[in-house]
């Protein structure tokens, strides 16, 4: 489709810099998942420092993989995508640049502020209201180009990437906006606009569509694109893309509300919530059979391609949490798992296995096509997934273990009536299952180590022109 | 590029060729699309009634207890620690009588947490000593030898800064939780009365003031029942020491007062019920 001639065109200098702040973040936040997974082992580990207490820490880590990692890889994924399925170099380069700029200001304030003790105190949206203006400037200036690139496309048809990719630009400045509404005490805090019940309900519209839109709808575009063209296969099914796309859309707006089942909010919500929830696994699933079913004819490239590898797990990844997301919905199993390790087992599953594979594919995938380059070692790349895999399903298993178990010891009674368990006997008992988190989560932190490493060595290696480059096959 | 297959535009006989070859046409459909769900499901919690019913007791928080708060929200207790009991039997069991919604009202924003790596806090005023508190938040294992809590041994060494409370209770107020202009205009003194640092000089005014049982709001008067005896303010050194106010003091004021407006009474629904005045319409 794209002949090289074209390729030349395209703005690459701004995809080359948000593919190294985003493998440069995933470090940096992973090792602080690694430290704050690693004090809930051992307590002693946040040395009496206030700035490096675990409920400070903690939303650190939260933003720097979440806005840091997955922000550039959307930006950058973004900028990458929208070139080549338009055919178009980027349009008002100015406002990308903001978007980068803004972004990556933002981000560096949020490391800086939040160990201070800066927070708005709504997870996932810890910033004070400044640093948001400050990041919803660079989201506005990223739809900005975006939609202006779109239309200057060369043909008719935008790619179904792209729908997703708007999706997610048009939600999220819904959700971040409104659920960022505050009213300013000072530069160090605000109040937010809502209080109690509503609030609840405003966060977790916001918390809920943050993974629907920033971590799946735009995940999931950047998927549309990346798969077919590692696997060199068109997409499987273009209806099904159709029908997947405006059902997953619609439906997941709606099931922020199981984050409060049981909770003081109107049982109606509640089980609107739990029901638009189950139905979501349809959307779900038609993206992840969707992007399984490109591989038809192109399996074998699993044997020998570790980046495809990469992209096929974090598909089987995203099959399975976005099946258990809607069973954990239900309103009897919420009732044991809520509160629980279960729901970090979750997120992770969605986070380690689906966000952070597809991302380390697609970056894999760009890097070598931005600088023509093999990677400087493809046993690196092998190592990365190997480690990054072990590493992600020993979280996952560890928090499915710990968090049964909280649910059970919380519940138990004996047969007198009486419940058997302190709460302190439930914490004694997630130790072992702590330490085997944040062994898993130091894996993930040295599989991207290694990544960043290898890029290093790649880049330097097409600078010093002793690089392999690619071949016309890979290229095409 | 290998591209998706062509040919395929027509959906059950609507045409989405014309859909995906319009920026405009897409875009619309997309934002208006993704409104639906958010508008059913949170405007209501506005106007509807039972989305929070009203209940006697529930006060706004007093000045050094509201700093408390903003200690609480800095160091992200909410991270650890849920202030929402569930209606399930071992909850009742563990923390007390489940969570109304009437009693999160004045929080700016929620504390209900999401994750209980510790217990929830929702019922725990008055139930350890202030001693308990101290220690606790020197040593958590001291008294708790399970828990993975941090030490938190600055609090007791670093004094209360007060320098924005009024403007907290300000901008509070903006937002129709009930404070008047004689709150705010004795936040010091309301302040320094509940931790007994000025020899219980301002005590009687802090009670008068909060323990009230008329409070104007939304620009109604709302008047408790005659029975109805508000839960009176704690009010002593929390931190034990009277000679100044640190923030383990405005922490643990704020500890200690969790869950304790409301009266359960046996025999009543608090589930389904309304009663008393609302203090939303």
């Amino acid at each position: 489709m794209s002949s090289v001639a074209e390729k030349e065109q395209y703005n690459y200098d701004i995809v080359k810099v948000c593919v190294i702040l985003g493998i440069v973040l995933g470090v940096l936040g992973t090792f602080i998942g690694t430290w704050v997974a690693s004090q809930l082992a051992v307590p002693a580990l946040s040395f009496d420092i206030a700035e490096i207490t675990f409920g400070r820490l903690r939303p650190v880590h939260t933003n720097v993989v979440i806005f840091g990692f997955g922000g550039f890889l959307l930006l950058g994924g973004g900028f990458y995508m929208v070139q080549h399925t338009t055919h178009a170099r980027l349009r008002l380069e100015g406002f990308a640049w903001a978007a980068v700029a803004f972004w990556l200001i933002g981000c560096l304030l949020v490391v800086a502020t939040l160990p201070l003790g800066l927070t708005q105190g709504k997870e996932y949206h810890e910033a004070e209201w400044w640093i948001d203006i400050i990041l919803a400037l660079g989201w506005v200036c990223l739809t900005i180009t975006t939609l202006a690139t779109i239309a200057a496309r060369k043909m008719s048809h935008i790619y179904v990437g792209l729908w997703f990719y708007m999706a997610m630009l048009f939600m999220v400045t819904y959700i971040f906006v409104f659920n960022g509404l505050a009213i300013p005490v000072d530069m160090t805090f605000s109040y937010s606009a809502y209080a109690g019940v509503h609030d609840a309900m405003i966060q977790w519209w916001w918390g809920h569509n943050a993974v629907g839109f920033f971590l799946t709808a735009g995940f999931i575009g950047i998927m549309y694109y990346f798969v077919p063209k590692h696997a060199n296969r068109p997409i499987y099914s273009y209806r099904l893309s159709i029908l997947h796309f405006w059902s997953l859309t619609f439906l997941y707006v709606w099931v922020g509300a199981h984050h409060l089942h049981y909770t003081a909010i109107p049982d109606w919500t509640q089980s609107l919530g739990a029901g638009m929830s189950i139905a979501l696994i349809f959307p779900s699933w038609g993206g992840m059979i969707n992007g399984m079913m490109t591989m038809s004819g192109a399996w074998d490239k699993l044997r020998t391609d570790p980046v495809m590898r990469f992209m096929v797990v974090s598909l089987a990844f995203y099959g399975m949490s976005t099946f258990e997301g809607p069973m954990m919905a239900i309103k009897s199993v919420n009732a044991l798992s809520h509160y629980t390790d279960w729901t970090v087992g979750h997120v992770h599953s969605g986070a380690l296995g689906w966000n952070a594979m597809i991302a380390i594919g697609a970056l894999y995938h760009m890097i070598t096509r931005m600088w023509n380059t093999e990677m400087w070692s493809t046993k690196l790349v092998n190592a990365h997934f190997w480690i990054h895999l072990t590493g992600a399903i020993l979280y996952i298993t560890a928090m499915w273990g710990s968090g049964v178990l909280q649910g059970l010891m919380w519940r138990a009674f004996d047969e007198y009536g009486n419940l058997i368990y302190t709460f302190a006997d439930s914490v004694a008992a997630m130790h072992p299952f702590y330490v085997i988190r944040a062994t898993g989560g130091f894996l993930v932190f040295t599989g991207l180590s290694i990544m960043l490493f290898n890029t290093i060595k790649t880049i330097s290696a097409v600078k010093a022109g002793t690089n392999i480059t690619l071949t016309a096959e890979a290229k095409a | 590029m290998s591209e998706y297959k062509k040919g395929g535009g027509m959906i059950r006989g609507i045409p989405h060729d014309t859909v995906e070859s319009s920026l405009p046409i897409l875009a619309t459909f997309i934002v208006i699309l993704v409104a639906v769900g958010g508008i059913v499901e949170i405007v209501p919690t506005y106007y509807l009634d039972d989305a929070e019913p009203a209940v006697e007791g529930v006060r706004p928080l007093t000045p050094l207890e509201l700093e408390g708060y903003a200690i609480y929200r800095r160091e992200g207790c909410f991270l650890c620690h849920s202030q929402m009991i569930r209606p399930f039997r071992d909850e009742k069991e563990r923390y007390g009588h489940f969570s109304l919604a009437a009693e999160s009202q004045f929080d700016h924003n929620y504390q209900w947490g999401s994750k209980r790596t510790g217990p929830d806090l929702a019922r725990l005023g008055g139930k350890y000593t202030d001693a308990w508190h101290i220690q606790h938040m020197r040593a958590p294992r001291s008294v708790v030898p399970e828990s993975v809590m941090p030490n938190y041994p600055w609090l007791e060494e670093t004094p209360l800064d007060t320098s924005i409370t009024k403007a907290r209770m300000e901008v509070l107020a903006m937002m129709n939780v009930p404070y008047s202009d004689e709150h705010i205009a004795n936040w010091e003194a309301d302040l320094k009365a509940q931790a007994g640092v000025d020899d219980g000089a301002g005590e009687e005014g802090l009670r008068k003031r909060y323990e009230s049982k008329v409070w104007k709001h939304d620009g109604e008067v709302v008047t408790w029942t005659d029975s109805f005896e508000p839960t009176p303010i704690n009010v002593r050194a929390f931190d034990g020491d009277a000679s100044d106010i640190t923030e383990l003091d405005a922490l643990i004021a704020y500890l200690q007062q969790l869950g304790t407006h409301v009266h359960f009474e046996e025999g009543v629904d608090y589930y389904h019920d309304k009663f008393g005045q609302p203090y939303r319409k």
